[in-house]
């Protein structure tokens, strides 16, 4: 095995290319597990922890552009205003050990159905930046999960970073676990309103065979809330409407029976946790609360 | 492969080392330093804790490869020659260690919690001790160990 230790980003797209069969290792928290328990022995370990380039965020127009390497940790004390529905889910991550070493661009290298990242970052609809030493591309979060586990990462790619853009309302996350900490989800479930744009965000997480968003949940409410004119003068949302807006967000799930679940499990539960995030989102709304980050 | 790190302040070189392996064996096998205990693998016990770069982690999943260059504080480097951390008193007089394999790692975490949160609420302590497992103390007199090395702390800093 080969242990490649580039210290620029121009250095670690170079080593992808010439060993694209290496397995990246970022914070370490999944692909230390494979290893220690040999279940995995790669030709090669691409560490990415000393290419700096990846370890800061920024704004530009009320867009962030957050790096591959960037820990939970720092998502929950430096972002929490402007992306609280990632760090909601942030602070669900493993422990306080997992969460400063873990990354969104680790989550989303990994592409587990179970990554906790990815159902914000659906909901907020991100794109990803991907590199390799032919260029830079854009993904969208809806097109990157392109099976369990798999993305749409190319052999000599590495993710440099993720753009979403800063709340412009309020935004959730709950999570399904069997305790309080220190559990992969049985599901979960994001939301996000984007008053701007009139429009509703939604992931699934644990709930099918890649994270994906409740399109029909999403529409349904971002027409119900046009239709009412509740985006201008937020009232009390009817029961009618909560209870539809669970009733397609279960519906777009496709879960499987294993240990942590079954699939009916699973289902009923996205419907109360969808259920549940939008009565406390359509509060926090009715509230003014984050209407402005 | 050769790895350079600096342990408890000491700078250390290890040779051999394989490219798969973990910071904590390393440390446990190559460098003489058995404080970081090994039980899981896979993160979830948090008995083999370390301060990578000030920061806790989990031994277990840094590679070794990744502590290159870096600064690695161990169980072994908390106290001050005879003289114990506050943390390390007050273990040992609640009674916090039972069978002692999980204190280490939850040493480490509760260093850290007191070093940015010298005055943590219970609901902050279990928080920060939510990943490292013990399975003799019912986690009550690991609690009383935080409260009470609160206290000391506050009660040095004073004098």
């Amino acid at each position: 095995m080969d242990f490649l230790r580039p210290t620029s980003w121009a250095d670690a797209l170079a080593a992808k290319a010439e060993h694209p069969d290496a397995l990246v290792i970022a914070g370490g928290t999944d692909v230390m597990v494979e290893l220690n328990f040999d279940q995995r022995r790669p030709p090669a370990l691409l560490d990415l922890g000393g290419v700096v380039d990846l370890t800061g965020w920024d704004v530009h127009d009320g867009r962030i552009r957050l790096g591959a390497a960037v820990p939970y940790a720092r998502v929950i004390t430096e972002l929490g205003d402007r992306l609280p529905g990632l760090a909601i889910a942030s602070r669900t991550v493993g422990s306080p050990q997992i969460r400063n070493r873990g990354t969104v661009g680790g989550n989303l290298g990994s592409a587990s159905p179970a990554g906790d990242a990815h159902p914000p970052l659906l909901a907020c609809g991100a794109d990803v930046e991907v590199c390799s030493v032919r260029g830079t591309r854009t993904v969208s979060i809806s097109e990157f999960f392109t099976g369990v586990k798999r993305n749409a990462l190319e052999p000599d790619e590495l993710v440099a970073a993720v753009h979403l853009d800063a709340a412009s309302g309020p935004q959730q996350f709950s999570k399904v676990g069997t305790r309080n900490a220190m559990v992969i989800a049985v599901c979960t479930f994001a939301l996000a309103l984007h008053p701007r744009e009139r429009t509703v965000g939604t992931g699934l997480g644990s709930a099918a065979p890649t994270p994906r968003r409740a399109t029909e949940a999403e529409q349904f409410l971002a027409e119900e809330l046009a239709d009412t004119g509740r985006w201008d003068v937020p009232t009390a949302l009817p029961d009618s409407v909560n209870g539809k807006f669970g009733d397609l967000a279960a519906a777009a799930a496709a879960p499987i029976d294993d240990v942590r679940g079954s699939s009916d499990y699973r289902k009923h539960a996205i419907r109360v946790l969808a259920r549940r995030t939008l009565g406390w989102t359509w509060n926090d709304y009715c509230a003014g609360r984050q209407q402005c980050a | 492969m050769r790895v350079n790190v600096t342990v408890n302040g000491r700078s250390h070189q290890a040779d051999d080392v394989w490219e798969g392996e973990s910071l904590l064996y390393m440390l446990r096998e190559r460098l003489g330093l058995p404080g970081s205990k090994n039980a899981c693998e896979q993160g979830e016990c948090g008995s083999c804790t370390v301060y990578l770069d000030g920061v806790p982690a989990c031994a277990c999943l840094v590679a070794a490869g990744q502590a290159e260059g870096r600064d690695v504080g161990t169980v072994e480097g908390l106290a001050d020659g005879a003289q114990l951390d506050p943390v390390q008193e007050a273990f040992v007089e609640t009674g916090a260690v039972q069978c002692g394999f999980c204190t280490p790692g939850l040493l480490v975490a509760a260093h850290d919690l007191l070093e940015r949160d010298p005055r943590p609420s219970d609901t902050d302590v279990r928080e920060a001790l939510a990943g490292n497992l013990c399975r003799c103390t019912g986690y009550e007199k690991i609690l009383d160990a935080v409260r009470l090395a609160s206290d000391r702390r506050a009660e040095r800093s004073q004098a």
